[in-house]
């Protein structure tokens, strides 16, 4: 019942925000709200992979570019001519059924991605595992160049911009919800374990094969999500907003936040995401401020801003953090 | 068979630049287990060196190879000092904690470096001038060879014989053996750990440098960003020789340029950036050392 009654509270909550936000704030301020809200999907779901299992994977926009145009195409050819049969529901209710399809099969599809890269993972290990995923993410990128019926290099245009603070921000609290559970289930400890050592995490019995692939499997289904939830919120898609250094700002955000603290990885997508913005007004010496940031960042918390603990927000996660113990 | 060998031609020239580089990742990681990140924006940086120096000494206006060594000179002495500058700074203070805090900091130097770069040389590509006049030289069969691919394939054989001398025969080279084995049995043997270190940095940068500038002499636009990729799939290239390996390096660097070139030449170039990891994956899936790396038995 209570748990009932907090899901209630949350739903309202949201749609009472998505009301009132888009009308009190600027546009500018709305659409950065917007994107940390996607960077923290995205990098609580490379927290799975990376903090939770210590799988070190460096592809992530790969995930979130397969899902993006996914969902995109799927919302183009299906799911708009789908809204529209739905006369009798108000139409934000039909274009949010419609969205929750797209992103859905956008997951789905991004985690089949993480399959097929999970697989390697039972023969390779650390920098070589690192190195493929990295391969993964390019060769994705330079086959969306190439296919064009899907835009090629001139990119995807006119998705149809579904995406409203209720879905954002409701895919965040369901991608915490699930993390926060996964640490506290016994499957979570598997992937602690497997972090902590995997030789004797196998010797205990645990099928590390299994767990790393499941890890692989369901932080690129979030990834996809994110990935949907920016096709239908920029409307515009391009191969180029997918690469390298878009992975390298999810890890930012997971080094930064501590590994496998998912409240450092929300408080990192967020600092990570406003610091480029208030660097504006300096504008050339932006992104030099940016990247001496990071570097004094990792020099003096290299175990990131919250390490494994996690913060405690009025007994959100009552039962301590996740990693608690670990080593 | 003519347009075949020309490509090999073609892909060895790419293929030394690549191994050029791909040499520094493998020695910085083969000692400290990193994957600097920011050696692609050394190479960058050595080309805008090269630039500057041939300004400074006049090389463009009347070309002569003296001229042009001093430029590549120049630009591998002072890549080596930001090599060494970049490692105590940067990556000293991170040494000890966890190995993906110092891949971050790495990330965060060539971001660094890349910005920098926009800054001080500015966005827009800069003319590298021509210190060596070019000509072509038929070979038979016709495929000809312009002198600036012969420099660049001479220049990068040379670097790596000296290397491979300077490893095997010096005494420097014994230590950074050592402590690429083991930094506490190294430091006990009176070896300098520190010091090797930073002289490893400096090799690697210096022979990034020389890659610039040899890159330069052969595709003279160069931006700031023009280090992100090579630097990438000269990654790659470590890898897929074995990391850690120095003749690793070099082969996976020429099998690299090789491959680029024929999938530009045969195929299209636009799946040329994808086929350097697609490589890599199935060399990576039938050896996941690489192909000379030694597969390491995990202690339990």
């Amino acid at each position: 019942m209570k748990r009932f009654l907090s899901l209630i509270a949350v739903l309202v909550a949201l749609v009472a925000l998505n009301v009132l936000l888009p009308r009190v704030t600027n546009p500018y301020h709305f659409q950065i709200l917007m994107l940390i809200g996607i960077n923290i999907v995205l990098a609580v779901s490379l927290n799975l992979v990376n903090g939770f299992t210590g799988q070190f994977s460096i592809g992530h926009a790969g995930f979130m570019a397969v899902g993006a145009y996914t969902s995109a195409m799927f919302t183009i050819k299906l799911g708009k001519p789908f809204a529209a049969t739905l006369t009798l529901l108000p139409e934000p209710v039909a274009q949010g059924v419609a969205l929750l399809m797209a992103l859905v099969a956008g997951g789905l599809v991004a985690a089949g991605a993480g399959w097929l890269v999970g697989l390697p993972s039972l023969r390779l290990r650390g920098d070589y595992l690192a190195i493929v995923t990295l391969g993964f993410g390019e060769i994705i990128r330079v086959l969306l160049l190439n296919i064009e019926a899907i835009g090629g290099a001139r990119g995807l245009s006119n998705i149809p911009t579904y995406a409203n603070f209720f879905w954002v921000y409701g895919s965040v609290v369901v991608v915490v919800v699930v993390a926060v559970r996964l640490a506290h289930s016994t499957h979570g400890r598997a992937l602690f374990a497997i972090r902590d050592d995997e030789v004797a995490a196998e010797a205990l019995g645990v099928d590390t094969t299994k767990y790393k692939v499941l890890a692989f499997v369901l932080g690129a289904f979030f990834a996809g999500v994110a990935g949907g939830l920016f096709a239908h919120f920029l409307s515009y898609l391009n191969p180029s907003s997918f690469t390298f250094l878009k992975s390298i700002e999810v890890i930012a955000m997971v080094v930064l936040g501590g590994m496998g603290s998912i409240t450092g990885s929300i408080l990192a997508a967020v600092v990570l995401t406003l610091l480029p913005e208030v660097l504006r007004p300096v504008k050339d010496f932006r992104m030099v401020i940016y990247a001496l940031m990071l570097i004094v960042l990792m020099i003096t918390r290299p175990q990131g801003l919250l390490g494994t603990r996690e913060w405690s927000l009025g007994g959100l996660f009552r039962r301590g953090g996740p990693a608690k113990g670990a080593a | 068979m003519s347009e075949f060998l020309q490509q090999l031609v073609n892909g060895i020239t790419w293929g030394s630049v690549y191994a050029l580089i791909a040499l520094g990742y493998t020695m910085v990681y083969g000692i400290l287990r990193l994957i600097n990140f920011a050696h692609g924006d050394v190479y960058m940086l050595g080309a805008f060196i090269g630039l500057y120096a041939s300004r400074w000494f006049h090389a463009g206006e009347n070309p002569n190879p003296f001229k042009a060594l001093l430029v590549l000179l120049t630009s591998m002495v002072l890549c080596a000092l930001i090599g060494m500058v970049i490692e105590r700074l940067a990556y000293k203070p991170v040494r000890k904690s966890p190995r993906l805090s110092a891949l971050i900091t790495a990330i965060g130097v060539s971001l660094l470096l890349e910005n920098g770069g926009v800054l001080l040389f500015g966005a827009s590509p800069r003319f590298f001038p021509q210190i060596v006049a070019q000509q072509n030289i038929p070979l038979g069969l016709g495929v000809t060879i312009s002198n600036q691919q012969l420099i660049v394939i001479a220049v990068s054989f040379v670097l790596m014989l000296a290397l491979r001398g300077l490893v095997l025969h010096t005494k420097v080279g014994k230590a950074m053996q050592a402590v690429s084995h083991n930094h506490m049995a190294a430091a006990l043997m009176g070896i300098s750990v520190d010091r090797i270190i930073t002289f490893t940095f400096m090799i690697g940068s210096a022979l990034a440098a020389a890659a610039g500038v040899l890159v330069a002499l052969q595709t003279p636009k160069i931006e700031p960003y023009m280090g992100i990729l090579p630097g990438l799939k000269a990654f790659v290239a470590a890898v897929l020789g074995g990391i850690g390996n120095i003749p690793g390096a070099v082969v996976g660097g020429l099998i690299m340029g090789i491959a680029e070139v024929m999938v530009t030449g045969y195929l299209s170039p636009t799946y040329r950036d994808a086929i350097a990891f697609v490589l890599l994956i199935v060399i990576l899936l039938v050896k996941p050392a690489g192909i000379f790396g030694k597969a390491v038995a995990e202690k339990v």
